[in-house]
C-alpha cells in the first residue's frame, strides 16, 4: 500500500532538522550524561567534583542496601509513599472522583455543563506555583482560609500540613488532576449515542445499571488510557514540593522529591543519576504497558471497523 | 395494551413549536402511523409517549392515567429506534434480554425468554454474535425482540424499516402486520413512507408543521384527503392538483382552466360555500384514474412531457399549457409518445374539488366510502 504524504522526504527532514537537533541536545545528550554519572562518585565539590571516579554499581546497590532500604528519608521509604500516592491520589482519588464527576455531567442541562467545563479548564490550566501557594494559603495553621472557616463554625483549627501532610498532598493532588480524568471520561461518554441511554430507560434501567451495563464497558479503552497517564504524571509530580518540601521528617517525600534532595542539596551527583536512572526505568515500564495496549486497543478497533 | 390520548399536546425547543396542540386518540390495539415529511414532529410527538421528551403544555395519557411527567421506565412501553440502539459490546442473546436483566430477572430465565422471542423472529442462530457481525436486516429485527421481550402496554416506533434496503423492508413489513395483528399490540409508528403507513396502519394522523391534518382510516386518507397537503403527500405518485376558476350558472357550477374541459357540476352545499371565499378552487384527480382519452369530455390536455415504464403500467406525465404537470398511470400497451399532444380523461365520481385555503369541498350527502 502506497502511503499518503503530504512533504517529499527532503522537504520533511529540512523541517525535522532544528528539533532534531535540540532534542539531542536537550534531551538526548544529557539522557545518555545521566547514565554514566550514575556509574560514577561525581560531586558538586572536592576532588570527585572535577576527578570522579568510576564507582560501578556502587550507588545502585547503596539504593537497594536493606539495612536503610525502609529508613525514613531512604530510597525505599520514598519509593513506598510514592507508590501509596499514586494508588490514592490518581488511581482512587483523580480516576474515581473524575468519573463520577464526569457521570453526573451528563445529566445537567448543555448550558450548566459547558459553564462547569469551562471553570474546570480554568482551574487546570493554573500554573503550578499558584496553585501551590494557593493551597499553602488555604491551609496556612495562623491565617489559612481553611481554619477560618473551621472557627467561624466552632471547629477546632487544624494545623494540617504538620499534622496530617500525606493526607494533604492526596487531596491536593486529587483534586488538582481529577479535571484532567473528567474532561477525559465526559468526552467519551459524550461519544456514545443518546439513544443506547435512550433505549435503556425505555427498557426500564435505573441510572446506576445504565452506568454498569453501558456506559462503563463502552468507556473501558479510555479508562485504561487516563489510568495509564494519571499514574506515569503522579508518579513524576514535584508539585506538592510547594506544601511539604517533602518533610516534615521525610513524611511526604515522594521519588521526585527525594531524587531532587540527594542531587541538588546534598549534591551527590552519581548518587542522584542513579536514582533519576531508576525513576526513568519505572517510567519506561509504564510507557510500555501503556503503548501496548493502546497499540491492541487500535488493533480491535481496526477488526470490530472491518467485519 | 392500552390506549393512548393526546389533549392538547404542544411541544417547543425555544421559539421553535414542534408540535403545536396536538389532539390524539389511540384506541387499545390500534396500528397508528403518524406519517408526514421530515422535520414535522413525529419523532418528538413519538418521544413525548416515551418520556424522552416533556411537553411544553398539554397531557399525555396511557391507559387513561396521566403520565405527563412519568419517567420513561414508569411508562411500561417499548420502543424501537431508528439506529436500532443495540449495545455493541453485549450478544445479540444479552441485548435481547437486557429489559429482563434491569428487571433482575435470572441469567436462565432471561436466556429462555431472548431465545423463545429470537425464534419467532427468525435470529434463534445468531445469539451468540454480536451486532457488528449481522446484517442490518437482523438488527433491525434483534432491536424488535429486545422491544417484545417484556410486556408492554404500547409499542413505539421511530423510522424502524428506514435503513434497510427495499426488498428488506417490504418483508418487515409483512411481518409486523402479522404481529401486531396476532399480538393485538397497540402501536404508533412513524414513518415518512406513505406506502408504509397505508400498508400497516389502522388509521394514519397526518402531520404537518407540527399539526395534525388528517386523523383517519388509510383509505379514507386516499379517496377524500383532508387538504391539498394530503393529497400530495399520500399515494404514489400522489394526486395531481390544478388550480381551476369556477363560475355558478344556476344550480351547476362550471370549472375551467387552460386545456381542461369539463362537464358542469352540480351546486353543492359545500360547492356554494366555497365559491363564496372566491372563485379559485383546486381540482384533483389520482394518477390511477386517468386514462389517454381521445374525447374532449372531463379531460386534460397537453403536450406529453415523460413516459416511464413500469411493466405493466406507465407513468405518463404531461406538460400543460401553463407548464404545470399532470401524471397518469395507465397500461403499457397504451402507446403515447413524447411530444405528442395528449388527453387524460376521468370519470367525474373520481374527481375531489378543494377550496381557495386547500380543504376538501365535501359532496352532497356523502356519509360511507
Ligand atoms: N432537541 C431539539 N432541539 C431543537 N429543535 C428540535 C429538537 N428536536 C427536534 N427539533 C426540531 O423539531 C422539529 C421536529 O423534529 P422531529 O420531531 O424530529 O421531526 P420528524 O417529523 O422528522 O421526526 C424539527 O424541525 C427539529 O429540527
Ligand atoms: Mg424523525
Amino acid at each position: 500500500m502506497k502511503q499518503f504524504s503530504l512533504l517529499s522526504r527532503r522537504a520533511a527532514a529540512l523541517f525535522l532538522t532544528p528539533a532534531g537537533l535540540l532534542v539531542a541536545v536537550f534531551v538526548l545528550l544529557p539522557f545518555f550524561w545521566v547514565i554514566v554519572v550514575s556509574f560514577t562518585n561525581r560531586t558538586l565539590l572536592g576532588v570527585t567534583a572535577v576527578h570522579p571516579d568510576f564507582v560501578g554499581l556502587q550507588n545502585y546497590i547503596r539504593l537497594f542496601n536493606p539495612s536503610t532500604f525502609f529508613t525514613r528519608g531512604q530510597f525505599g521509604s520514598s519509593l513506598i509513599i510514592t507508590t501509596q500516592f499514586v494508588l490514592l491520589s490518581a488511581l482512587i482519588g483523580q480516576a474515581l472522583l473524575g468519573l463520577l464527576l464526569a457521570w453526573l455531567m451528563q445529566a445537567i442541562p448543555p448550558a450548566l455543563k459547558r459553564a462547569v467545563e469551562a471553570a474546570v479548564i480554568g482551574a487546570w490550566i493554573l500554573p503550578e506555583v499558584v496553585i501551590g501557594f494557593a493551597w499553602f494559603a488555604f491551609l496556612d495553621y495562623d491565617n489559612g482560609t481553611l481554619n477560618m472557616i473551621l472557627t467561624a463554625l466552632g471547629l477546632p483549627r487544624g494545623d494540617f500540613l504538620l499534622q496530617q501532610p500525606f493526607w494533604v498532598i492526596v487531596i491536593f493532588n486529587t483534586w488538582r488532576g481529577a479535571a484532567f480524568s473528567m474532561m477525559l471520561f465526559n468526552s467519551a461518554f459524550s461519544s456514545i449515542p443518546p439513544s443506547y441511554f435512550q433505549a435503556a430507560d425505555v427498557a426500564g434501567a435505573s441510572s446506576f445499571q445504565k452506568f454498569r451495563d453501558i456506559a462503563l464497558p463502552l468507556i473501558r479503552g479510555h479508562v485504561v488510557t487516563d489510568l495509564i497517564l494519571i499514574t506515569m504524571w503522579t508518579f513524576n509530580v514535584f508539585t506538592p514540593f510547594l506544601l511539604t518540601h517533602g518533610g516534615p521528617a521525610y513524611r511526604t517525600e515522594l521519588l521526585s522529591i527525594y531524587n531532587y534532595r540527594v542531587a541538588f542539596k546534598d549534591f551527590e551527583f552519581g548518587q542522584g543519576s542513579a536514582v533519576g536512572v531508576i525513576i526513568m526505568l519505572i517510567n519506561l515500564v509504564l510507557a510500555l504497558i501503556y503503548l501496548s495496549i493502546g497499540r491492541r486497543r487500535s488493533k480491535a478497533e481496526r477488526e470490530a471497523a472491518a467485519s | 395494551m392500552a390506549s393512548v390520548e393526546f389533549r392538547s399536546v404542544t411541544k417547543s425547543f425555544g421559539s421553535f413549536t414542534a408540535v403545536d396542540h396536538v389532539d390524539l386518540s389511540i384506541g387499545d390495539g390500534e396500528f397508528v402511523c403518524l406519517l408526514g415529511p421530515s422535520g414535522c414532529g413525529k419523532t418528538t410527538s413519538l418521544r413525548m409517549i416515551a418520556g424522552l421528551e416533556t411537553p411544553s403544555s398539554g397531557q399525555i395519557l396511557i391507559g387513561g392515567d396521566d403520565v405527563t411527567g412519568l419517567h420513561p421506565k414508569d411508562r411500561q412501553i417499548s420502543m424501537v429506534f431508528q439506529d436500532y440502539a443495540l449495545y455493541p459490546h453485549m450478544n445479540i442473546a444479552d441485548n435481547i434480554a437486557y429489559p429482563l436483566k434491569v428487571r433482575g430477572e435470572s441469567q436462565e430465565k432471561r436466556h429462555a425468554r431472548a431465545q423463545e422471542v429470537a425464534g419467532v423472529l427468525k435470529i434463534g442462530d445468531l445469539l451468540s454474535r454480536l451486532p457488528s457481525q449481522i446484517s442490518g436486516g437482523q438488527q433491525q429485527r434483534t432491536s424488535l425482540a429486545r422491544a417484545l421481550v417484556y410486556p408492554s402496554r404500547v409499542y413505539l416506533f421511530d423510522e424502524p424499516l428506514s435503513n434497510l434496503d427495499a426488498k428488506l423492508r417490504l418483508e418487515a413489513r409483512g411481518f409486523l402486520n402479522h404481529l401486531q395483528r396476532d399480538m393485538g399490540m397497540t402501536a404508533i409508528y412513524v414513518t415518512h413512507d406513505q406506502a408504509e403507513a397505508m400498508a400497516l396502519a389502522t388509521r394514519i394522523a397526518v402531520m404537518d408543521r407540527g399539526r395534525i391534518v388528517q386523523y383517519a382510516p388509510p383509505i379514507e386518507i386516499y379517496r377524500r384527503p383532508a387538504t391539498t397537503f394530503v393529497a400530495n403527500f399520500v399515494g404514489n405518485p400522489p394526486m395531481n392538483l390544478v388550480p381551476v376558476t369556477a363560475r355558478a350558472e344556476g344550480d351547476s357550477v362550471r370549472l375551467s382552466a387552460d386545456g381542461v374541459t369539463l362537464a358542469p357540476l352540480p351546486l353543492s352545499a359545500g360547492l356554494k360555500a366555497a365559491l363564496a371565499a372566491g372563485p379559485t378552487l383546486t381540482l384533483g384527480v389520482r394518477p390511477e384514474h386517468l386514462s389517454v382519452t381521445e374525447e374532449a369530455d372531463n379531460s386534460i390536455g397537453g403536450k406529453l412531457f415523460a413516459n416511464e415504464n413500469m411493466g405493466p403500467e406507465s407513468l405518463v406525465t404531461m406538460e400543460r399549457p401553463d407548464a404545470s404537470r399532470v401524471t397518469a398511470r395507465i397500461f403499457t400497451d397504451d402507446h403515447v409518445e413524447v411530444g405528442e399532444t395528449v388527453r387524460f380523461g376521468f370519470a367525474p365520481e373520481h374527481v375531489t374539488l378543494f377550496d381557495g385555503a386547500g380543504t376538501r369541498i365535501p359532496r352532497d350527502g356523502e356519509a360511507g366510502l
